[in-house]
C-alpha cells in the first residue's frame, strides 16, 4: 500500500500547519480517514457528510447529462438543421452532434462553478483553520443546472465568488448560512445581469449573438409564452420529458422525478418538503383557476395568460419541480423540524406560483420564493419548537395548580 | 309499605357501593394482570453486533488489585479519609464528597491502599487497593424493612456507601439526599448493543431486589417504576412495592430516560431518582445481610472476544483478569470499553471495571484508511440512511463494527435524522444547539432537565456530522448545575 502510507506520512508531516485543511480535503477525498472515536459512542454509523452530498450529486447527474443533449438539441432545432424529436427517445435528440454542443457549453460552466467555489472554500478553510466542508460539492453542481446555457463564464465566476462569500462564508460557512448559496448565486446573476438571465434570447445557445441579424432565432420558454398570453408551441409530452428551452438542468421533469425518488429513497432529501411544495403550488394554481373561472380576471388582463393555465400544468412548466426537489430540500436553509418542513414547503409552492403569475416580466418565481422562505424558515421552526416548549410549561402548571 | 321502600333504598345504596368497590378491584387487578402499563417505543435503532454473551456464568479470575476512580462519579470532589498503606475493610469509606460529607464512597474489597495517583492540581485520579486473600466486611446493622422509616433507610444507604448508586435527574449526577424525589425509576430492560441481559444476570436475586425496592419505595412519596422487557420473564414481575411497565421496541426503549419521559416526565423543580438493577442487588444484599458486597455479574462481549460470556467479579477489578481468559490475544489491536459501545468508557488493558458498568465490550480499533470509503457501496456497516449503504436490506444481520468515525467532524447540516432514533418528546438538534451556544433559558425550555448524556447516544451514532452529542449534553448539564443548581 504505497499510496496509502505515503499520504499518511504527508498528513502527519503537515499536521497543525496552515495548509493541513487543504491537504486533508484532498486526502479524505481518496481515503476515508483513519480517525477513531474517543469517548462518547465508540462506534459510528457509516454515513458522513461526503456520502450524503455525493448522493445528492448522483441524483443530479441525469439532469446534467440530459441538459447537455438538450442544449445542443435546442440549438440545432432553432437553426432548423434537425427535425423535432418525437418524444423522449426521439432520434434527433440523443445524437452526438447535440452532445458535443452541450459538452462545449455546459462543461465549462461546471468547471468554473466548481473551480471558483472550491478555491474560495479552500482559502477560507486555510485562513480559519477548519476542515473544508462538503457543502459546496452540491452547490457547485446546482449552479450550472440553473443558469442559461449561453451565460458568459466570467459572469458565472463573479456570481459564484459573490454567492459563496456573501451567501455562506460570512455566516460562518457550511451549516451556518441562511440563504441557499446556489440560489444566492442565481439571484446575483439575475439582478446584476438581467439581460443574460431572462427574456427570449438566452435559453438557446446561439440566440444572443444572432439577435437582430437576419438569422435571429427565438428561444422563448413556455413561461415566457404564457406570460405574454401567446400560444405555446410545445405539447405536454415535450414539457414533461424536457425537450424545451430553459435553464440547463431544469427542463426534464421525468429525470427530476427520478432524482426525487432517489433522494427520498436514500432518505437524503426530505419527502415532506418535496411533497408539500408541490401541494402548495397546486393549491395556488387551483385558486387562480377559480379566479379565472369566476370571471374576475378576463382575457384582457395581463395576468390572464398564466392564471388560466390548468393548475397541474404549473408543475411541468418552469423550474418549480427542480426547485422543490433539489433546492428547497437543502437541509441547512430549510426548516429543520418535521412540522416546520410541511409549512415551509407549502409556502414555497404557494408563493412560487403567485410570483409566477403576478410578475410577467420575469415569470420564474421559484428561486425568489425559496430565498424568501429561507429567510422565514427559522421563524417557522421557532413557532414549531415553541409548541413543544408550551406543552412542557403546561405540564408544569397542571402540576403546580 | 314505606318501611319496605326505605329498606330497598338502603339495599340499593349498599349494593351500588359494593359494585363500585368490586369494579375498582377488578379494574386494578385487570390492569396489573393484562394491561400492566405497556409502553411501546417506535423511534429508535437496534444496533446488532457480533459477540453477544452466551448465557453461562463463571467466576472471573480473582483480581489482586482494585481501583476506584473518582472520575466515575460525575460532579464529585473527593475528600480522602484514607492514606497510603492504610488497611481497609470491604465497605469502609475511602473518600467522601466535599460538598456533601454524608455521601461516602467505599472500598469494594478489604485490603491495603497501595497507591493514590494524582493528576494536575493534585486532583485524585485513582485509588489502588491490594486485596486480601479473604475479604473481611464492615457489618452494618440490619433494618426491619417493614417498620423502618425513610430517614433510617437513607442513613444506612449513606453510611454503607450504597448512596452513589442512586442517581438523580435533572443533571444525571449522584442524588442529593436532602431532596425528595417525585418517583424512582429502574430500567430492567437493557436494549443497548450487546448489553447484559438482566433477566439472566438477576436470576435468583429476587429477594435482594425486593428488599432494595421496598427500601427505595419509602424514600419517595411517589411510585417506584420498573421497566421490564415485554417478551421475557423478568425477576421484577412478581415483586411488591413497585409498578412494572412492559417495554417493547428498539433501543433506547431500555434507557431509563425513555421510561421517565413516557411515564412521568420531569418538570422544572422536580427530581426523580434512578438506580440500575445491578446496583439494586448490592443495595438489597446490604439491607438483608448488613454487608456491602461489591460482587457483580459482568457480560464480556464484543467481536474481539473469543468466547463471549458472563463473569462474576467485583467493582473496580482489573479488566486484565477478564479479557485475556478466552478473550483477546495479548497484542490484539482492540478497543476495550467498560460499559457498552454507545456510552461506555475506554479503558486500557491495565484499566479497571467502572463503578457502574456491568458490561465489558471489546471491539476492533478502526484506525485505518479506507480507499474511497466515502462513496463506495457499504455492506458491512450500520446506517439509517440508504445512501448506498445497505444495512436496511439485512435488518437482522449482526455487524462487526470498529471504532472508525467513518468521516470527519463537520457542522450540523442534515436535519430530521436524529428524530428517527430519538423517542423523547423534545427536539434533539435544537437542544444540542442550545447547549452549544449556552443559552440557559432555552436549554431549560427545551427539556434539559429530563435528559442524560446517554439519551443522546443514538443521535450521536447516526450523526452524519460526527458531532460529540453526549459530550455536548454533559457540558450543558454541568453548566446548568453551575448556573442554576
Amino acid at each position: 500500500m504505497g499510496l496509502k502510507s505515503n499520504l499518511h506520512n504527508l498528513k502527519e508531516k503537515y499536521k497543525g500547519t496552515k495548509m493541513a485543511p487543504a491537504f486533508n480535503a484532498i486526502h479524505t477525498f481518496l481515503y476515508l480517514p483513519n480517525e477513531t472515536t474517543h469517548n462518547g459512542t465508540h462506534i459510528k454509523a457509516a454515513d458522513d457528510l461526503k456520502r450524503t452530498m455525493n448522493t445528492v450529486i448522483m441524483a443530479m447527474v441525469p439532469c446534467l447529462i440530459f441538459g447537455m443533449f438538450n442544449a445542443g438539441y435546442q440549438h440545432h432545432l432553432a437553426l432548423g438543421s434537425i427535425e423535432a424529436a418525437e418524444g423522449f427517445l426521439g432520434s434527433t435528440f440523443w445524437t452526438w452532434d447535440n452532445l458535443v454542443i452541450g459538452i462545449w457549453k455546459v462543461l465549462p460552466l461546471v468547471i468554473v462553478s466548481y473551480g471558483v467555489g472550491l478555491l474560495i472554500e479552500f482559502i477560507f478553510a486555510v485562513i480559519k483553520g477548519h476542515e473544508v466542508e462538503e457543502g459546496y460539492l452540491v452547490t457547485g453542481m446546482l449552479v450550472p443546472l440553473i443558469v442559461p446555457v449561453d451565460l458568459p463564464l466570467w459572469m458565472l465566476a463573479v456570481a459564484v465568488a459573490f454567492g459563496v462569500v456573501i451567501g455562506k462564508e460570512v455566516f460562518g460557512g457550511t451549516g451556518m448560512n441562511i440563504l441557499n448559496p446556489a440560489l444566492t448565486i442565481r439571484a446575483f446573476l439575475f439582478f446584476a445581469y438581467p439581460t443574460w438571465m431572462s427574456g427570449d434570447k438566452v435559453w438557446v445557445h446561439g440566440a444572443v449573438e444572432r439577435a437582430g441579424t437576419a438569422d435571429a432565432i427565438s428561444g422563448e420558454t413556455i413561461l415566457g409564452s404564457y406570460a405574454q398570453s401567446q400560444d405555446v408551441v410545445y405539447n405536454y409530452a415535450d414539457m414533461f420529458f424536457g425537450l424545451i428551452p430553459g435553464s440547463i438542468g431544469e427542463t426534464s421533469k421525468l429525470l427530476i422525478i427520478f432524482g426525487a425518488l432517489f433522494l427520498i429513497f436514500t432518505k437524503v432529501g426530505s419527502w415532506r418538503i418535496i411533497l408539500s411544495t408541490l401541494l402548495g403550488a397546486l393549491a395556488m394554481g387551483l385558486i387562480f383557476n377559480g379566479v379565472v373561472d369566476a370571471g374576475l380576471i378576463t382575457s384582457s388582463s395581463k395576468f390572464y395568460g398564466l392564471m388560466s393555465v390548468p393548475f397541474w400544468q404549473h408543475l411541468i412548466i418552469g423550474s418549480i419541480l427542480f426547485g422543490a426537489v433539489y433546492m428547497a430540500t437543502d437541509p441547512v436553509t430549510a426548516a429543520q423540524t418535521n412540522k416546520g418542513k410541511w409549512i415551509y414547503g407549502f409556502l414555497i409552492g404557494f408563493i412560487s406560483i403567485m410570483i409566477r403569475v403576478f410578475n410577467p416580466a420575469y415569470p420564474e418565481g421559484v428561486f425568489l420564493a425559496i430565498l424568501l422562505m429561507n429567510v422565514f424558515a427559522p421563524t417557522i421552526d421557532h413557532y414549531v419548537v415553541q409548541g413543544n416548549v408550551k406543552k412542557r410549561m403546561k405540564r408544569l402548571k397542571v402540576k403546580t395548580a | 309499605m314505606q318501611i319496605l321502600t326505605k329498606k330497598i333504598h338502603l339495599n340499593v345504596g349498599r349494593n351500588a357501593l359494593l359494585i363500585c368497590k368490586f369494579a375498582r378491584f377488578l379494574d386494578t387487578n385487570f390492569k396489573k394482570k393484562y394491561m400492566s402499563n405497556d409502553i411501546r417505543i417506535k423511534k429508535g435503532l437496534d444496533i446488532k453486533l457480533v459477540g453477544a454473551a452466551a448465557l453461562s456464568k463463571t467466576a472471573a479470575i480473582k483480581s489482586n488489585f482494585y481501583t476506584i476512580r473518582p472520575e466515575d462519579f460525575h460532579g464529585i470532589t473527593p475528600k480522602l479519609v484514607v492514606k497510603v498503606n492504610q488497611k481497609v475493610k470491604a465497605g469502609e469509606p475511602v473518600f467522601f464528597d466535599k460538598s456533601n460529607e454524608d455521601i461516602k464512597f467505599v472500598s469494594p474489597v478489604s485490603g491495603e491502599i497501595i497507591e493514590i495517583t494524582r493528576g494536575e492540581k493534585r486532583r485524585i485520579l485513582e485509588l489502588k487497593i491490594k486485596a486480601d486473600k479473604t475479604l473481611t466486611f464492615i457489618e452494618h446493622k440490619k433494618l426491619n424493612l417493614k417498620s423502618a422509616k425513610s430517614e433510617d433507610i437513607k442513613a444506612l444507604l449513606l453510611a454503607s456507601g450504597c448512596w452513589p448508586f442512586v442517581k438523580q435527574r435533572p443533571y444525571d449526577v449522584i442524588a442529593d439526599p436532602d431532596r425528595s424525589p417525585k418517583s424512582i425509576f429502574v430500567s430492567a430492560h437493557a436494549t443497548a448493543p450487546l448489553a447484559a441481559d438482566y433477566n439472566f444476570t438477576l436470576k435468583g436475586k429476587e429477594s435482594e431486589l425486593q428488599a432494595a425496592v421496598t427500601a427505595l419505595s419509602k424514600l419517595t412519596d411517589g411510585i417506584v417504576h420498573v421497566g421490564v422487557s415485554k417478551d421475557a420473564h423478568s425477576p421484577f414481575t412478581n415483586l411488591e412495592d413497585i409498578t412494572t411497565h412492559r417495554i417493547s421496541g428498539p433501543h433506547p426503549s431500555g434507557n431509563v430516560g425513555t421510561l421517565i419521559n413516557k411515564i412521568d416526565p420531569i418538570n422544572k423543580g422536580e427530581t426523580v431518582w434512578t438506580v440500575t438493577p445491578q446496583d439494586l442487588v448490592i443495595i438489597g444484599e446490604l439491607l438483608l445481610t448488613g454487608k456491602f458486597n461489591a460482587e457483580r455479574t459482568v457480560a464480556l462481549v464484543g467481536s474481539q472476544i473469543e468466547e463471549p460470556r458472563y463473569l462474576t467479579t467485583r467493582i473496580g477489578s482489573e479488566v486484565a483478569t477478564m479479557i485475556y481468559d478466552r478473550g483477546i490475544q495479548k497484542d490484539a489491536h482492540a478497543r476495550i470499553i467498560s460499559g457498552n459501545v454507545l456510552t461506555g468508557k475506554e479503558v486500557k488493558p491495565d484499566g479497571h471495571l467502572d463503578y457502574y458498568s456491568n458490561v465489558i465490550t471489546v471491539i476492533p480499533e478502526g484506525d485505518d484508511y479506507e480507499f474511497f470509503g466515502w462513496n463506495k457501496p457499504v455492506f458491512n456497516k450500520v446506517s439509517t440512511s440508504r445512501a448506498l449503504t445497505f444495512s436496511w436490506l439485512t435488518p437482522n444481520k449482526k455487524y462487526d463494527l470498529n471504532t472508525n468515525t467513518n468521516g470527519e467532524h463537520r457542522a450540523f447540516v442534515i436535519t430530521g435524522s436524529y428524530e428517527e432514533v430519538f423517542p423523547l418528546d423534545m427536539y434533539p438538534m435544537q437542544v444540542l444547539k442550545a447547549c452549544m451556544y449556552k443559552d440557559l433559558d432555552e436549554m431549560e425550555a427545551l427539556g434539559m432537565y429530563e435528559v442524560a448524556p446517554e439519551d443522546f447516544a443514538l443521535t450521536e451514532f447516526v450523526c452524519v456530522s460526527k458531532q460529540p452529542h453526549q459530550k455536548i449534553i454533559r457540558e450543558g448539564l454541568d453548566l446548568m448545575i453551575k448556573e442554576i443548581g
